[in-house]
């Protein structure tokens, strides 16, 4: 059974937890700036959301990608970049509809979420359990799931 | 059902994949003019500065890819389009069955009509034949000189200037990308690239190019005449149409295609750089001439090949990426405005910021950004979306940064936290 | 390890930004932030020197954990000479651009001089420059940040900067990070605006890595985090109600300082509490408070994000105060409310976002405009003096428009700026400044929590909650229960409890942990984070000697064993009601004992032997 990060967004308390257990996962430091999940403060509202990628069946980054640099993990669902092929031509930063496709200038190549191979550390962070790898059909994904579904034509 | 595809580029390469999955009986063959396996034109700039070898710029990387699927490759220049016969004829005799047929035979740079364009010193930058041309003469103290700095200028550009060769750009209009950028961001990037030592003159024509020396002068409409080892000229490209002379086949600046990519002939479908798709922000059908673009179109083309029903063409969202030596910038839709419309902007000259939306009521149609890297993509998505922006519009307007903001709050139903909120 | 081993040393007479090693050797016995930044402080400047001249430091300074995932790992702080007290100060301050700092590549930046026109730094990560501040100075902390936000066009920047009362040189100014997070206390403010600096900006994009142990340090954050979120106070008590959790508590237990400090209960409390803020009001249905907001890293979240009520007197015809920003925690309410006897809420939240949108310490406003209160009642400041204003106790209106004046430093507020001792020294009733050292007490009538008052007595920053938090044993039985109104044990107490907060303010973590952790719980993320071999005993001598370097800098600026006390009224005044009726603050009981266990002369001075056991 495939899984999924759900986010729920009126759990979250904006600490970053996930930011730092995402760039310590994925850089090896506690570096929010190099994080795949971010999360939003609506400070006017004193709202927060954590956001990164839905891996999204239409996929857009990997078909945006001109080098096949961005593959799908069978395991996991997951779009994930191989670094070793990207060239950072940025296209696939371009394609993504959702902005979860970001480029890191320090490395020169794209970076977004891979789910950490099956055991998202963000999710195993957040201490109120805004975000949680859930079972793919679990029906509280729907809401998140209904907006990408609904969001671009299919070609 | 036999399929033949001619072009190897993403547009190609995709159609025949995505008909061999709908359609695994079927007979996929694509007709290539190149040696190398498919390859990107987006990643020679990366071979040209080493950062990858050639087998890098392929489009798949596994050597097998293509024959597991079960798609064959031919190697040949098409001369002509039998109709009648339902035939492709390639340059040297051979020809080729079909029963659909996707033209997805990309473009060509231009030759400008200018004085010793013709000489081998005068190179574009367009195949892998090119790249190795070009890193062959462009080292360190060479001078090169780059005719035209539109996208595909700009993105060999870095990889010029990273040769160490004194670099000096050439641009007819008033600005850099002018098909992408307007003029606060073309002359951002102006002042960047000069603030890195390459010499860029807008507003310049190269007059004429005459053998000087070991190589060769380049006089320039500003009086001018410079030096140069070598020159590059990236100043546009054309659809590949020209073997479509003796058929019926309706083009304009590309081939007409309808919302099914289907040209004037309905065995005949068209996908690309070549092929006058549906735009999504105009409406009308232009020739995009984009990587992503190319995609959509090779995926949709071979839907409607294969004979699915609604795979029809919504329009591609016309938008760009360009690293101008680390100058990141992109451009969405139009992100030059509509009559009507309303505009935002903050701009940080300093330190080359720069960000521009373009609404029409309530719906963003149009960006452009400089140095933005995080949640660009956001951009695309509210467009081609047309997400109702509501309050979010005229906050956007105060703060143009808020784009992920916006989308989130606009899309996404985000409560108080209800965990203390009982 | 977690430090990163760098300073910024900014100096502001030539506008050079230089970098600098930090020193190792010190940082192995003061840890980081207050601790570190202290012996900095007292090794470069004279204890002696005016506070607000170009001669005095002010340091802003991270922990080793500021910036790691360990829970609560975004603290930073900001040490100088303070103008209010003469005395050191120490403000610490949660929200997130002490992390920002760290993750530039930073531990502390030192500013010296004082630039001969506004500047404001702009550091991201290696790079920093001091900018013109001109359009700057004369605005507010929000539309600073506004401002800056806008020309960087850069969410993630982190801003810290005065608001207008610093700029007029209110005395309890202080420096606002992340729009409504502060290092409130001791005027750190004031100090920054003298120096003509407005505003330090931060962007940090290289992170915080090279922990010594990483294994070690995500057993033991992980541990920290799980025994907080079982906590009842750090788990349910703070996440639901935030500070604002004591506010019942606090008057039930009859040490809520009311109406300055005369009575010690206050009959509105309840409307001015925690579980009033969540109560929809009758206007438009919502609560005050919106939701509970993290700073960096913590998983308690205690903050608090609450409206206005768009319909009340304060904000009519001033939209710009409609949205959410950070609401009251318990200090605030309580110096805001019951201490000026004022129980309306949304009056009470709009002073706090004013104390937020122009920099001042809530609590010293609300106390000087208490003891303004009194000396209006008194006669001795009338209707002339405060420009019309009724000054009486319980009048909502007197607070928004003195918060409203002291934010931009006009009319009375101008007076009010002085801060309650100077204020009450001018109209001729010293004794009615209710202050230790010049600096107004917080919420905790020391009279029914008598190791409270030994602790504002001896604290090194004057009149102050977070040295050494008594309550937490007195009144709520962390670690352990002590009786709040007897005095025997309580020098051990506070002296322990003094030591361990310097330990913990040096190492970038928050001390609300200190309600669920002990140092036995800090000590394996410390040491799992840096080297030098951690333990609960070396931090709180590590703690002890920052005490005692504390301490010692007072002293040589001028102050002695005789501002170790407590005013008279706290001392001779019985309270009046509740269960401590009757009982005065016993200091004489405890403070000869406390000199002797902190190893002091009868005059309060270090012995040599104290200096050399903690290697000072």
């Amino acid at each position: 059974m495939l899984k999924s990060l759900q986010l729920e967004p009126e759990k979250c308390t904006g600490c970053l937890q996930c930011e730092m257990a995402c760039s310590y996962e994925n850089e090896g430091v506690f570096n929010p700036a190099k994080s795949r999940i971010k999360v939003f403060n609506f400070h006017d509202e004193g709202r927060f959301a954590p956001y990164t990628c839905t891996q999204c069946t239409e996929a857009w980054c990997l078909h945006a990608c001109p080098v096949e640099a961005i593959v799908i993990n069978e395991s996991t669902g997951a779009k994930e970049v191989i670094e070793d092929v990207c060239v950072g031509c940025k296209v696939c930063t371009i394609a993504c509809p959702f902005g979860t496709v970001n480029y890191n200038t320090d490395s020169g190549k794209v970076m977004k979420c891979d789910l950490c191979g099956g055991a998202p550390a963000c999710a195993d962070a957040c201490p109120t359990a805004a975000i949680t790898y859930v079972d793919s059909s679990y029906t509280g994904l729907d809401r998140m799931k209904s907006h990408a579904a609904q969001t671009i034509p299919k070609t | 059902m036999r399929h033949v595809i001619i072009g190897t580029g993403p547009a190609g390469v995709t159609a025949a994949e995505t008909l061999k999955k709908l359609d695994p009986e079927s007979v996929v063959t694509m007709i290539g003019d190149e040696p190398e396996p498919p390859y990107s034109r987006m990643a020679i700039p990366y071979l040209l500065i080493d950062q990858i070898v050639e087998s890098g710029t392929y489009l798949r990387k596994n050597s097998e890819h293509y024959k597991e699927l079960g798609i064959s490759r031919v190697e040949g220049l098409v001369d002509s389009i039998n109709q009648e016969k339902s035939e492709v004829n390639l340059n040297g005799g051979a020809t080729v069955g079909y029963d659909r047929l996707l033209i997805a035979s990309g473009s060509t740079p231009v030759t400008p009509p200018i004085d010793g364009v013709k000489h081998p010193l005068v190179s574009s930058c367009w195949t892998l034949e090119d790249a190795r041309r070009i890193s062959e003469v462009a080292k360190p103290n060479t001078d090169v000189v780059l005719m035209g700095a539109g996208f595909i200028g700009c993105i060999i550009l870095e990889a010029l200037a990273k040769s160490g060769a004194n670099l000096t750009v050439i641009e007819m209009e008033d600005r850099m990308v002018p098909r992408m950028m307007n003029d606060t961001a073309g002359n951002l990037i102006k002042d960047w690239c000069e603030s890195r030592g390459v010499s860029v003159n807008t507003s310049t024509r190269v007059e004429s190019i005459t053998e000087a020396g070991r190589g060769l002068s380049v006089s320039l409409s500003n009086g001018k005449n410079i030096p140069a080892d070598l020159v590059v000229s990236a100043t546009g490209v054309k659809p590949n149409i020209g073997f479509l002379d003796s058929t019926d086949i309706k083009t304009d600046l590309g081939i007409l295609v309808n919302r099914q990519m289907q040209t004037t002939d309905p065995h005949i479908f068209a996908a690309g750089d070549v092929a006058q798709g549906k735009d999504f922000s105009s409406e009308e059908f232009s020739v995009q001439a984009i990587q992503p673009t190319a995609v959509e179109h090779g995926q949709l083309a071979a839907k409607n090949m294969f004979g699915l029903k609604n795979a029809v063409h919504q329009g591609s969202v016309n938008m760009n990426v360009l690293d101008t030596l680390g100058l990141i910038s992109s451009s969405f839709g139009l992100w030059m405005g509509v009559e009507n419309g309303e505009s935002c902007e903050l701009l940080n000259k300093e330190r080359f910021r720069y960000i521009n939306l373009q609404f029409c009521e309530d719906v963003l149609i149009g960006a452009t950004s400089l140095g933005l890297t995080e949640h660009v993509g956001v951009l695309r998505g509210l467009i081609q979306t047309k997400t109702k922006l509501g309050v979010w519009k005229d906050r956007l307007i105060e703060d143009p940064t808020k784009i992920m903001e916006a989308y989130l709050g606009s899309t996404h139903a985000i409560g108080h936290n209800a965990n203390i909120m009982k | 390890m977690a430090w990163q081993k760098r300073i910024l040393r900014v100096n502001l007479n030539d506008q050079s930004c230089t970098e600098e090693p930090l020193n190792m050797e010190w940082a192995q016995k003061f840890l980081g932030q207050r601790g570190l930044a202290t012996k900095y402080l007292s090794e470069e400047i004279d204890p002696k020197v005016d506070a607000l001249s170009p001669g005095n430091k002010l340091i802003m300074a991270t922990g080793p954990l500021t910036g790691t995932m360990a829970s609560t790992g975004g603290r930073y702080s900001v040490i100088t000479k303070s103008p209010l007290t003469g005395a050191i100060a120490c403000s610490n301050s949660g929200g997130f651009i002490g992390a920002e700092l760290k993750q530039a590549g930073w531990d502390m930046i030192i500013f010296e001089g004082k630039s001969d026109k506004p500047v404001y730094l702009y550091l991201e990560d290696d790079v920093a420059s001091l900018c013109d501040a001109a359009e700057l100075w004369g605005k507010s902390v929000w539309a600073t940040d506004e401002m800056l936000h806008a020309k960087y066009q850069d969410p993630l920047i982190r801003i810290a900067c005065v608001g207008r009362s610093a700029e007029e040189g209110c005395l309890y100014a202080s420096i606002v990070n992340d729009r409504h997070r502060a290092a409130g206390r001791s005027g750190v403010g004031t100090v920054m605006a003298s120096k003509n600096l407005k505003a330090v900006v931060v962007r940090g994009t290289k992170g915080v890595g090279n922990v010594r142990d990483p294994k070690a340090f995500f057993k033991a954050t992980s541990e920290g985090k799980k025994t907080l979120s079982d906590n009842a106070v750090t788990g349910e008590g703070l996440p639901a109600m935030g500070t604002q959790v004591l506010m019942n508590v606090i008057n039930e237990v009859g040490a809520m300082p009311t109406r300055n400090m005369r009575e010690v209960q206050f009959e509105g409390a309840a409307k001015i509490s925690a579980e009033a803020m969540a109560e929809p009001r009758e206007s438009d249905g919502k609560p005050n408070l919106v939701t509970n907001a993290a700073c960096f890293g913590c998983t308690i979240a205690c903050g608090r994000i609450s409206t206005i009520d768009p319909q009340h007197y304060s904000i009519e015809n001033k939209p710009e105060y409609i949205g959410a920003s950070g609401g009251l925690e318990y200090e605030s309410a309580w110096a805001l409310g019951s201490n000026v006897g004022v129980d309306d809420l949304d009056a009470l939240t709009y002073a706090n976002f004013l104390c937020n949108e122009d920099g001042m310490d809530p609590i010293s406003f609300g106390a000087t405009v208490s003891a303004a209160m009194e000396l209006f009642g008194m006669g001795a400041i009338t209707l002339e003096d405060t420009g019309g204003v009724d000054m009486s106790f319980g009048s909502a209106e007197a607070l928004t428009i003195s918060a409203e004046l002291v934010a931009k430093g006009e009319g009375f507020g101008r007076e009010l700026a002085m801060g309650s001792k100077k204020l009450c020294e001018k109209y001729g009733h010293p004794e009615i400044s209710m202050t230790v050292k010049g600096q107004e007490f917080p919420a905790y009538d020391p009279r029914s929590i008598q190791g409270m008052g030994l602790g504002y007595a001896t604290s090194n920053r004057g009149a102050c909650h977070l040295r050494g938090y008594t309550v937490s044993s007195e009144i709520m039985g962390v670690p352990v229960k002590t009786d709040p109104l007897v005095t025997e044990g309580k020098p051990e107490l506070v002296k322990s409890f003094q030591d361990a907060t310097a330990a913990v303010d040096s190492t970038g973590l928050c001390t609300f942990t200190t309600f669920a952790w002990t140092l036995e719980d800090i000590a394996p993320q410390v040491d799992a984070a840096c080297e030098g071999g951690w333990t609960a005993e070396s931090m709180l001598e590590a703690g002890e000697r920052i005490w005692n370097l504390e301490r010692q800098f007072n002293l040589d600026a001028g102050l002695t064993s005789k501002d170790d006390t407590l005013p008279a009224r706290l001392l001779k005044d019985a309270a009046k009601t509740g269960p401590a009726k009757g009982s005065v603050n016993r200091l004489d009981e405890m403070l000869p004992q406390y000199y002797s266990l902190r190893g002091w002369s009868a005059e309060g001075v270090p012995n040599s032997e104290t200096m050399k056991r903690l290697g000072l």
